[in-house]
């Protein structure tokens, strides 16, 4: 059996797999979509709430920074996943299919992405926030219009990275019931020892995973303009110019 | 006009209290450059931070043109601080922003119509010399234009106040005297009140119109650039005004003559030295023009044996300080 006869007619290949990657990706952007959404105010709270932060809020910002640690480090997310079942059939009326399956990977990732959105928003320099706050911004201004621009490259990354973690948590959604490649694999590859539909899975999830990253560092490269080169071809352009004199 | 009237700040470490600010006034006309020196610690930071609010003063009180700014809360305290246009050391300008979008920010905090605002900020650009530069990022200018951009940006609020915070402490010579030209330039073309924080002396000689000097928190010596520089002895005459430390040869008597304005450019020494026949030795000097005035500070040594008496009296006749530096002299 050769390997394209193998793509042609195995029905794992022809049949199932074309749906699971369908599955995945509605996982992978849903839930990331919910993340971004929900993370990124979490995020920006606990940054302004934290001490010295914009307006801290000590008890509030230690209690949501206890939860989010105790959802992300205590419980795995595949034990995560399967007690959040109740909670996706009454937000999505079902327990199982992809859609079920992005309220547990929102829910698992939404602390995760929020933790490095603060970190993103702390590289910002307090001398930005003091020059900010000297022009007479407000505290949303500078959330605005200083922390979210200044530290979107970062953001970017946090983003990216988020939804790398996403794939895994999809495939691992998939052995309860939620789809995907990760389904795919599990019954065709480990239930029925389909070596090559593992193996296509495998290098599908890589290629996925491959071009999330190259999308992201792609755009995180074109919003930094931190460093002279970095921010593309303009850099070079005011050199000749730079005389200055009054 | 800025006037400062008795700001203090502590902060509470624990059960202990630091006195950073202790009492500070200060006074700035209109159209005129009032620079504050002073070393690391001795409270110019604090002074910054409680000028533009950012750190709420124990006590005491910030006005700019008679309207107070420290009891002010929210909106009116952004409406107080777009009076002050500050300018950092290190610019603080936003990166993910061209220079002219950094003009733009203050404009835009205040919703200003957008054409307006990209024609204002155009024109800041131009009056700072970074004509051409409007969409150049931060990362692709040099310090000095940064340092123009900040200019510019502070400018943009249209304020009565600038406030410079270390504003040349990161620029090599040349361009920090490029900057400093443009800020006394600005400040008589805009009729601005400028207060200068800076820990180096050169700023305070190149541009300022009087000039205070904080230790410990406290404003030790005050006074405008010429009357400072005259008082011989003064901390700030001697910081103004340096002596290389020499060591004296022989055992003559050692003086310190200060002489400024009209006595500064008369012959003074070499008449003295004519006068009564002697021999004086420079041991070490410096000459300045402060303010438009010359000031000339000097340790001379009068031969051995020779009598101090007449020389000083001479030398304070022609409108000399003169202090008796050597042990003898005691």
């Amino acid at each position: 059996m050769n390997l394209i006869e193998e793509l042609t007619t195995n029905p794992g290949i022809t049949d199932a797999l074309p749906e699971a990657i369908a599955e995945t990706l509605l996982m992978v952007s849903v839930s990331g979509l919910f993340t971004l959404l929900i993370g990124l105010p979490l995020g920006i709270f606990l940054y302004t709430s934290a001490p010295g932060g914009l307006r801290p809020m000590r008890i509030t910002n230690h209690i949501v920074s206890d939860v989010i640690v105790n959802i992300t480090r205590s419980i795995p997310f595949a034990i995560l996943m399967i007690s959040l079942i109740p909670l996706a059939r009454v937000i999505t009326g079902s327990s199982i299919g992809p859609l079920a399956a992005c309220v547990s990977l929102t829910i698992g990732t939404v602390p995760f992405f929020a933790r490095l959105v603060e970190t993103a928003l702390r590289d910002v320099s307090s001398g930005k926030i003091d020059a900010a706050f000297v022009l007479g911004s407000t505290r949303m201004q500078i959330v605005s219009k200083v922390l979210v621009p200044e530290a979107l490259p970062g953001l970017v990354a946090a983003l990216t990275t988020t939804l790398v973690t996403l794939v895994g948590y999809s495939a691992m959604a998939g052995l309860t019931g939620g789809g995907g490649l990760g389904q795919l694999a599990y019954n065709y590859g480990f239930q029925r020892f389909d070596t090559p539909v593992m193996v296509l899975t495998i290098v599908l999830m890589v290629i996925l995973v491959q071009a999330i990253q190259w999308i992201g560092d792609g755009i995180s490269r074109r919003v930094d303009h931190r460093s002279a080169g970095g921010a593309g071809r303009k850099a070079r352009r005011h050199e000749p110019k730079a005389a200055v004199g009054l | 006009m800025i006037t400062v009237t008795d700001l203090r700040k502590v902060y509470r470490q624990g059960d202990r209290e630091v006195v950073a600010l202790d009492g500070v006034s200060l006074q700035v006309p209109k159209g005129s450059i009032h620079g504050i020196v002073g070393h690391s610690g001795a409270g110019k930071s604090t002074l910054v931070r409680c000028l533009t609010l950012l750190d709420a003063p124990t006590s005491g009180s910030v006005s700019i043109n008679g309207a107070e700014l420290s009891s002010a809360h929210d909106a009116d305290l952004r409406a107080a601080r777009r009076r002050i246009g500050m300018i950092f050391q290190h610019a603080n300008l936003m990166d993910s922003r061209t220079a002219l979008a950094n003009v733009a920010h203050p404009l835009e905090i205040v919703r200003s119509p957008k054409r307006q605002t990209r024609t204002k900020a155009a024109e800041l650009l131009k009056l700072v010399g970074l004509e051409g530069f409007e969409d150049a990022y931060p990362a692709q200018l040099s310090g000095g234009q940064k340092q123009r951009v900040g200019i510019a940006r502070a400018l943009a609020s249209d304020p009565d106040v600038l406030l410079c915070d270390e504003p040349t402490s990161a620029l090599d010579p040349k361009t920090t005297d490029e900057i400093l030209v443009l800020i006394k330039d600005l400040t008589q073309r805009l009729q601005l009140t400028v207060l200068v924080i800076t820990h180096e002396m050169h700023v305070i000689k190149r541009i300022c119109d009087s000039v205070s000097l904080l230790e410990g928190g406290k404003i030790v010596e005050h006074g405008p650039l010429r009357t400072v520089a005259a008082d011989l002895g003064s901390k700030l005459s001697r910081t103004l005004l340096p002596l290389p430390a020499a060591e004296p040869l022989g055992t003559g008597v050692v003086l310190e003559v200060l002489l400024s304005g009209d006595t500064a450019s008369a012959p003074v020494l070499s008449a003295a030295a004519r006068k009564f026949d002697l021999d004086l030795n420079v041991l070490a000097g410096s000459v300045e023009s402060l303010d438009n005035a010359q000031f000339g500070h000097l340790r001379i040594q009068l031969p051995e044996g020779a009598d101090a008496g007449p020389v000083v009296g001479y030398l304070r006749d022609q409108g000399a300080s003169v202090s008796f530096a050597g042990s003898e002299a005691a």
